[in-house]
C-alpha cells in the first residue's frame, strides 16, 4: 500500500498537499477507556488530487480527517499542509472544512454565513459581499443571497456550506461526510456539482464517506480503512478520469472500482468477525 | 428563477417561497391581530366574574369544609369596578389639585424608569456573569452556589440593609431610595439572565464550534460570533423572567423602603384608607398592573426584535 502512495507521489513535481507521517491517534491514553484510534498512518496527498476515506464505523476516517485539520493533536507523528505544519495551516485558514450537518448559522443570511470566514480574517465588506457572490455563483444559488437557511432544502444548504468552505479560497477542502443526510437523488447531484467545483477550482479534496460508489465516483484514489486498530489497509486507484458524468456511474470500469472497494471492505470485516469468533470460543465476550 | 439549472431544488425553493408569502403569511397576520383582540376581551371577563362574585357570594366571607376560603364581597372588601373607575377621575385627597388618575400614572412611571433601569442593569449584569462562568469553569463551580442562594434571601429582609449601607443621615435618605429599589430590582432581574444565559452558551452545537475552530477563531471572537448569537433562544425567556423579576422587585421594595414618589408607596398608603375609600386602593393597583403590562409588552417586543431572524418553528 506505501509502494502505491509512493508511486503515485513520485510523478507530481510539486509539493504534497498534504502528508501524514506516522501519525498515531491514542484517546484517553492510559486509562482503562483507552482507544487506539489510528496506529502508524502514512498518506500523501498531491495538489489538485482528489482522495476518498472510507471504512467501517470505528476506524478513525474522522479522526484522521480532524488530525489533518489541527482540531485534534495526534499522539505521534506529525501532519504537514503545503509544507506548513498542520497548526499553523489552521491559523492561516489554509483549508475549507464542511460536514454532515451543514452548520450553517441560522440567525445570519446565506451571503453572510459564507461571509463567516472572510470576517474572521478581516475582509472589509465590500470584499466580502463580492466574494459571496462570487461564490454562489460557483454553487449556483445566485438568487438565495439574501434567504435564511432555514428556507433553503437540505441539498442547498449543503451547497452553501461548501460556498463557506471555499470562500477564502483554500487549496484543500475537507470534508466529512457532507451528503451523508440527503436523499440518494440529491445526493448523486451534489457529488456531481462538487466534482465540477473542484475541477474548476483545482482544489484537493479529501473527503470521508460510508458510500463506496460516492468514495469511487469522487476519488482520484480511494483509501480503506480497518478499525481496532484504525490503520489504511488498501488504497485503490480509480482511474476514472476527471470527465466524470452521470454515465460514468452505468461504466463499466466504475463496477470494477466499486467492486474492489467492497471486496477491501469485505475483507476488513471477514478478519474483524473471525477475530469475534476467536475471542467468542475463548470465552470473551466481544463488546 | 434564474438559477433553473438546479432543476428539482429551484423548484423547491420556490415552493418554500410561495407558502411564506401565501397561506403562512396570512397565518402570522392572523395571529399578531388576535393578542390585541384578547386582551379587552380578557379584561372584560375578569370583570364580568368580579361583579358576579360580588352579587351572589356572602357579604362576610364564607366556609369551604371549616376553612374561611370564600372573599368577602361587602363593598369595603370588593368595590364596584365602575366606582373604581369612577374613582380615577376624583382627586387623590379632598381639596387636592391632581385626579387621582394623574397621581397614580405619575407614580407608575416613576416605578416603571425604577424597573427599566433595574431591568437593564439586572440583564447586563446576568449576561457578564454568564460570560464569566463560561469562560472560567472555575467560577461557575465557585459562584452559581451563591447565586442560588442569593435568592432564597427575602428583599424585604435586604431592603433595610441596603438603606443602611447606602444612607448617611435621613436627609439623604429620601435621595437615594429609589436607586436602593433600583439595586434590589438588579438583585432579582439578574438571576434567571445569568441561568439562562448560561445554559445557552454551553449548548452550542459541536459542530460550528468546530468550524470555528477550523478557522482558528479564538474564544472571545468564537463567543461574540456564535455562542452568544446560539444562545438567543436561552436568553430571550430569561429576559422575559427579568422583566416580571425587576417590576417585582422594584414595587416591593419601595412599599418596604418607602420610597416616596413610586406606585408601591401608593398601594401601601391608599392600602391604610381601604375602610374610608376602598375604591382608592384599586386605582393604585391598576396603576401597578399597568406598569406590568407595559414592561411585558417591551420585554415581548425585545424578544421579537432579537428572534426575528430565527425558523419559524423555534419563535
Amino acid at each position: 500500500m506505501e509502494n502505491q502512495m509512493t508511486a503515485s507521489a513520485s510523478t507530481f513535481v510539486s509539493q504534497p498537499a498534504v502528508v501524514v507521517d506516522r501519525v498515531s491517534k491514542i484517546f484517553n491514553k492510559g486509562k482503562t477507556n483507552q482507544v487506539d484510534a489510528l496506529t502508524d498512518i502514512e498518506m500523501v496527498v498531491q495538489p489538485g488530487e482528489f482522495i476518498s476515506l472510507i471504512g467501517p464505523s470505528g476506524c478513525g476516517k474522522s479522526t484522521l480527517l480532524r488530525l489533518i485539520a489541527d482540531l485534534l493533536a495526534p499522539t505521534s507523528g506529525a501532519v504537514t499542509i503545503n509544507g506548513k505544519s498542520a497548526k499553523q495551516a489552521r491559523a492561516d485558514q489554509d483549508y475549507g472544512m464542511a460536514f454532515q450537518q451543514s452548520g450553517l448559522f441560522e440567525w445570519r443570511s446565506v451571503e453572510r454565513n459564507i461571509e463567516l470566514p472572510l470576517e474572521l480574517k478581516g475582509w472589509d465588506k465590500v470584499e466580502r459581499r463580492q466574494r459571496a457572490a462570487e461564490m454562489l455563483e460557483l454553487v449556483k444559488l445566485p438568487d438565495f443571497a439574501k434567504h435564511m437557511p432555514w428556507q433553503l432544502s437540505g441539498g442547498m444548504q449543503q451547497r452553501v456550506a461548501i460556498a463557506r468552505a471555499l470562500a477564502s479560497h483554500p487549496k484543500l477542502l475537507l470534508m466529512d461526510e457532507p451528503f451523508g443526510a440527503l436523499d440518494e437523488m440529491t445526493r448523486e447531484h451534489m457529488q456531481a456539482e462538487l466534482l465540477r467545483i473542484c475541477n474548476n477550482t483545482g482544489t484537493t479534496v479529501v473527503f470521508v464517506t460510508h458510500s463506496i460508489p460516492e468514495a469511487v465516483y469522487l476519488a482520484d484514489r480511494v483509501v480503506v480503512m480497518s478499525p481496532r486498530p484504525g490503520r489504511i489497509t488498501t488504497v485503490v486507484d480509480v482511474g476514472l478520469g476527471r470527465n466524470r458524468t452521470e454515465l460514468t456511474r452505468e461504466a463499466g470500469d466504475f463496477f470494477a472500482r466499486v467492486t474492489e472497494v467492497r471486496e477491501a471492505l469485505r475483507g476488513i470485516e471477514a478478519t474483524a468477525a473471525s477475530v469475534a469468533d476467536d475471542l467468542r470460543t475463548r470465552g470473551i465476550e466481544d463488546r | 428563477m434564474k438559477g433553473q439549472v438546479v432543476k428539482g431544488q429551484v423548484v423547491k425553493g420556490q415552493v418554500l417561497k410561495g407558502q411564506m408569502t401565501g397561506a403562512a403569511a396570512a397565518r402570522t397576520r392572523r395571529r399578531s391581530i388576535r393578542p390585541l383582540l384578547m386582551f379587552p376581551l380578557a379584561f372584560v371577563i375578569v370583570a364580568i366574574l368580579w361583579e358576579g362574585y360580588k352579587s351572589v357570594g356572602p357579604p362576610n366571607g364564607g366556609r369551604v369544609l371549616g376553612m374561611r376560603v370564600l372573599a368577602r364581597t361587602d363593598e369595603r372588601a370588593m368595590p364596584h369596578i365602575w366606582d373604581m373607575l369612577v374613582r380615577f377621575g376624583r382627586s387623590e385627597v379632598r381639596g387636592g389639585q391632581d385626579t387621582i388618575f394623574v397621581v397614580v400614572i405619575r407614580a407608575s412611571w416613576y416605578s416603571f424608569r425604577c424597573a427599566l433601569a433595574a431591568f437593564a442593569f439586572g440583564s447586563a449584569l446576568g449576561v457578564a456573569l454568564a460570560v464569566l462562568m463560561a469562560r472560567f469553569k472555575v467560577l461557575e463551580r465557585a459562584l452559581m452556589p451563591y447565586l442560588v442562594i442569593s435568592q432564597t434571601v427575602p428583599i424585604i429582609v435586604l431592603a433595610p440593609l441596603i438603606m443602611a449601607l447606602m444612607a448617611y443621615n435621613s436627609r439623604e435618605l429620601a435621595s437615594t431610595t429609589w436607586l436602593a429599589a433600583v439595586l434590589l430590582g438588579v438583585f432579582l432581574a439578574f438571576f434567571p439572565v445569568a441561568v439562562g444565559t448560561l445554559r445557552g452558551l454551553q449548548a452550542t452545537d459541536a459542530a460550528p464550534l468546530e468550524l470555528m475552530d477550523s478557522y482558528a477563531a479564538g474564544w472571545w471572537k468564537t463567543l461574540w460570533k456564535l455562542r452568544f448569537p446560539s444562545a438567543v433562544p436561552y436568553i430571550a425567556p430569561a429576559l422575559r423572567l427579568a422583566g416580571a423579576a425587576s417590576v417585582v422587585g422594584v414595587t416591593v421594595s419601595e412599599i418596604s423602603l418607602g420610597v416616596k414618589f413610586g406606585v408601591g408607596r401608593l398601594i401601601l398608603s391608599y392600602g391604610q384608607e381601604a375602610t374610608s375609600d376602598p375604591p382608592k386602593l384599586f386605582t393604585a393597583v391598576f396603576g401597578a398592573a399597568a406598569l406590568g403590562l407595559i414592561m411585558a409588552g417591551l420585554v415581548v417586543s425585545l424578544d421579537r426584535l432579537l428572534m426575528r431572524h430565527r425558523p419559524p418553528e423555534a419563535v
